[in-house]
């Protein structure tokens, strides 16, 4: 049972992970991206999505934006000893911290995301496809999400819809482009050891199939 | 805590700028930002909240609860007895804890979210010590910016600019005064679109109804406290906000944000617009489907 999600919006920034300091994004969403927007949507441990297929419906376009950002992450360690009554700077301080980087993100773009989903072991005896796929649909049509989808990064909010349906007419019918190694998806099955997965990435009329594609890690 | 707020919000901000240069871009020697294929200026997600941190750091002055992570470095170490008073530990208590409490990389993620304001909102990202199995990771907040855009495009202006006070000794020796350059957007209206999400609010940070005041309180003021001459004059002028009657939402944001259309009073006019009266702001609360609230601040 396969649905459809057409999403949308002025940016998007699918980092490549060889070049994440000064972020650039794939010139297609990757199909872990596809998968985190439509979990947004809707997710259960019950349920695992699969991406099929990804059209790219607008033509792929980049710009650059830097920004000042950062460079630091909470420090567990420090705010652990402040919870026991040390003393530890709690704070970044931005003047210190900041560091300027660019990001070359993708302009006004349009996805349908084809996908399906298969049950898990964690699935109950109540939960059933049909029952999954409804809910889905439902939220699909109502635009009821869990947190607002986004592509990539969290300032870069995506739209999205049920895809009426018919064929999704692409920005590259009759083109055949080779996008080299792309991410496919972290492999999660090792907690201890996240690793992640590629394919190669030819993007067919506009097209990213990804159902029989050859996974490598 | 405070009890987590019950529905979903997405919101519009307009504001504008007169005389002044709302988010330079370093790229472009400071230039405002703008869009180079289609000149509409931009102002950066993380600009606007660097003005609500602003604003509510100033409001709050670090009141337990509502510290501002992301801060110019003032050292505050005043944060330990306060961090028993929310958990109800002493530090032995934690210690014990340490050892065979699987769940500190929570507590450590609560403690955070109850002291600061920020992570609350908008997460933060947190170390991990694999070593220890402690998994901070990514705490996602609530609350979520897109980039603010002008509603027509924008033309950046160069001022050069003159002061009479040189700064080294060798420079008064040789000459009088020094030039300078600053840019200005003489007026542009821009804006922005934000989402709160209720569920990652009861699911993960514990952003409450008085967040939520406080931060819609944020955004119509978050200008006003931070006048500088680079600036100009900014203000906003609206904030729409869109309740739905639910936690996960009653319609699309994108069909809710279509609701808010912003025009040129006088379209034919072939005078660039110069003032917020230049513009009409409609809500067309017709269209703004069942089960959602509309709520006009500013």
């Amino acid at each position: 049972m396969a649905i459809r999600v057409e999403a949308w919006g002025d940016y998007a920034l699918f980092t490549r992970p060889e070049m994440k300091v000064e972020r650039v994004s794939y010139d297609v969403m990757t199909p872990s991206a596809a998968r985190g927007l439509i979990e947004a949507v809707y997710w259960h441990p019950g349920l695992r999505w699969h991406i099929d297929r990804i059209y790219v419906l607008n033509p792929i376009r980049f710009a650059g934006i830097r920004r000042n950002e950062v460079k630091s992450v909470v420090s567990v360690s420090n705010v652990r000893t402040v919870m026991s009554g040390g003393q530890k700077p709690l704070y970044i301080d931005r003047s210190a911290d900041i560091q300027q980087r660019a990001a070359m993100v993708l302009k006004d773009v349009r996805y349908v995301i084809e996908a399906h989903f298969t049950l898990t072991d964690r699935a109950s005896d109540a939960d059933s496809p049909g029952k999954f796929q409804d809910i889905v649909k439902r939220r699909l049509e109502s635009g009821k999400c869990y947190h607002t989808p986004y592509f990539g990064c969290r300032e870069f909010p995506a739209s999205f819809r049920r895809f009426a349906g018919g064929e999704p007419l692409t920005a590259y019918p009759g083109e055949t482009k080779d996008l080299g190694y792309m991410l496919y998806d972290m492999d999660y099955s090792d907690p201890e050891n996240i690793t992640p997965t590629f394919f190669r990435a030819q993007l067919v009329n506009g097209v990213l199939d990804l159902r029989d594609c050859e996974v490598v890690r | 805590m405070a009890k987590p707020i019950k529905n979903r919000y997405d919101f519009v901000i307009l504001f504008d700028v007169e005389n002044g240069n709302p988010n330079g871009d370093p790229d472009a020697g400071n230039v405002p930002r703008f869009d180079p294929e289609t000149n509409y200026g931009i102002v950066t997600d993380v600009c606007l909240k660097r003005k609500i941190r602003d604003y509510v750091e100033t409001v709050k002055e670090d009141a337990p609860g509502y510290r501002i992570y992301i801060k110019s470095g003032v050292p505050l170490n005043r944060s330990d007895a306060e961090a028993y008073a929310y958990l109800g530990l002493d530090s032995k208590s934690v210690k014990e804890r340490k050892k065979d409490d699987p769940t500190l990389d929570i507590q450590v993620r609560d403690f955070m979210c109850e002291n600061f304001y920020d992570i609350r909102t908008f997460g933060a990202v947190m170390t991990t010590f694999m070593k220890d199995s402690l998994n901070c990771g990514q705490v996602r907040g609530p609350v979520q910016l897109g980039f603010a855009r002008s509603i027509e495009p924008i033309y950046p202006q160069e001022v050069t600019i003159t002061r009479l006070a040189v700064t080294t000794e060798e420079d008064a020796a040789t000459k009088n005064n020094t030039m300078g350059y600053k840019y200005i957007v003489p007026y542009a209206l821009y804006r922005a679109e934000g989402y709160v999400s209720a569920n990652l609010a009861r699911k993960t940070t514990g952003f409450g109804e008085e967040d939520l005041e406080l931060l819609w309180d944020a955004i119509v003021n978050m200008f006003e406290n931070d006048r500088s001459a680079g600036r100009g004059k900014m203000a906003v002028r609206q904030l729409i906000i869109f309740k739905h009657a639910s936690e996960l939402g009653n319609a699309p944001s994108y069909k809710l944000f279509d609701t808010v259309t912003v025009t040129r009073k006088d379209p034919v006019s072939p005078l660039p617009a110069r003032s917020y009266r230049d513009y009409d702001v409609e809500i067309d609360r017709e269209a703004v489907p069942e089960g959602v609230e509309v709520i006009v601040r500013g």
